[in-house]
């Protein structure tokens, strides 16, 4: 399977609502971030969730965030981040490109 | 109800009544066999934050080591012995001068079981885990612990398929202990970033919890 994006690509998750069971937190549709690594293939969850075979594997990613993106109030340092893991086809390209 | 299970006296909240009736329905229903309930208990209790204090202190005497249980964390903890087979990934990440790490699953309680056990309830709770991604440096001060102004806060949310553990720093003042005295120093709190580890004659913060 082609891996979509790469370090340093600048992503944006979805911001679609879907029922049931999904791996995607709330807090971070429709917000931009980087790609920190590719970490692999793996049987999708919202699938195995329900019985299903998760096939075929989807590109999950670690997604880099920075805090004072995700949060108007934060209260930390500007270099803050937050990683989430996210499953490709929770992943749109996003502004600035490939890296 | 049977009274075998050991952890059973203390759990008396809705949650363990529900989980009590379907573990008999399933039993009853021959769905699950009572050596099965068994194996499962043992597998849980047979891994515990002490796994995550060896490979700690592994880590901090041997710059090898270190190196292979930031690249392969599954493979370091075989060569010391443990069980990680489990079919999420095991990711170790590194404290630094520059960077602290905290680890969180917003969505339910994802820990890296197969080498540390049940994580304690505080992870599980909704306030840790909403609190942890949008303020963390305030719970970590709730926890006693209060990273450097100059430090970057690096929070990882388990959303999927990796587990994630911290290696956190070799607090200075204990370059004559061993290994095994170095684990001593390494709390479940540290390996998952809310506390740091402190040399033995440090006070241990008196409003730390958990």
């Amino acid at each position: 399977m082609v891996v979509t994006y790469g370090p340093g690509d600048r992503v944006r998750v979805v911001p679609a609502e879907k029922p049931g069971h999904v791996r995607t937190p709330s807090y971070l549709k429709g917000k931009s971030g980087w790609v920190e690594a590719v970490i692999g293939l793996f049987p999708n969850p919202e699938e195995l969730a329900y019985g299903l075979s998760g096939r075929p594997e989807k590109n999950l990613y670690k997604v880099g965030f920075k805090q004072e993106d995700l949060w108007d109030d934060y209260e930390g340092q500007a270099e803050d981040v937050l990683y989430a893991d996210v499953y490709e086809h929770w992943l749109e390209p996003g502004e600035g490109g490939t890296a | 109800m049977s009274d075998h299970h050991p952890h059973e006296e203390a759990a008396t909240s809705p949650y363990a009544a529900r989980i009590r009736a379907i573990e008999a329905l399933l039993l009853e229903k021959g769905v699950i066999t009572e050596p099965e309930v068994q194996d499962g208990i043992s597998y849980m209790e047979a891994r515990s934050p002490a796994n995550g204090a060896k490979l700690v202190a592994r880590a901090w005497v041997d710059d090898d080591f270190e190196e292979l249980l930031l690249s392969d964390g599954k493979a370091a903890a075989s060569a010391l012995g443990m069980d990680p087979e489990h079919p999420a990934e095991f990711v170790v990440v590194k404290n630094t001068q520059r960077v602290h790490n905290l680890i969180v699953c917003t969505l339910c309680s994802c820990y890296p079981r197969a080498i540390l056990g049940r994580p304690p309830d505080w992870y599980k709770s909704f306030e840790y885990r909403s609190r942890a991604v949008r303020e963390p440096r305030a719970v970590m001060r709730e926890f006693g612990f209060e990273p450097p102004e100059d430090v970057e806060v690096l929070v990882h949310d388990s959303t999927a398929d990796v587990r994630y553990m911290v290696l956190p720093m070799r607090p200075s003042g204990t370059e004559d202990l061993g290994e095994e005295d170095l684990a001593a120093l390494v709390s479940r709190d540290c390996l998952v970033g809310v506390s740091v580890p402190l040399a033995p004659d440090r006070p241990i913060p008196t409003d730390a919890r958990g």
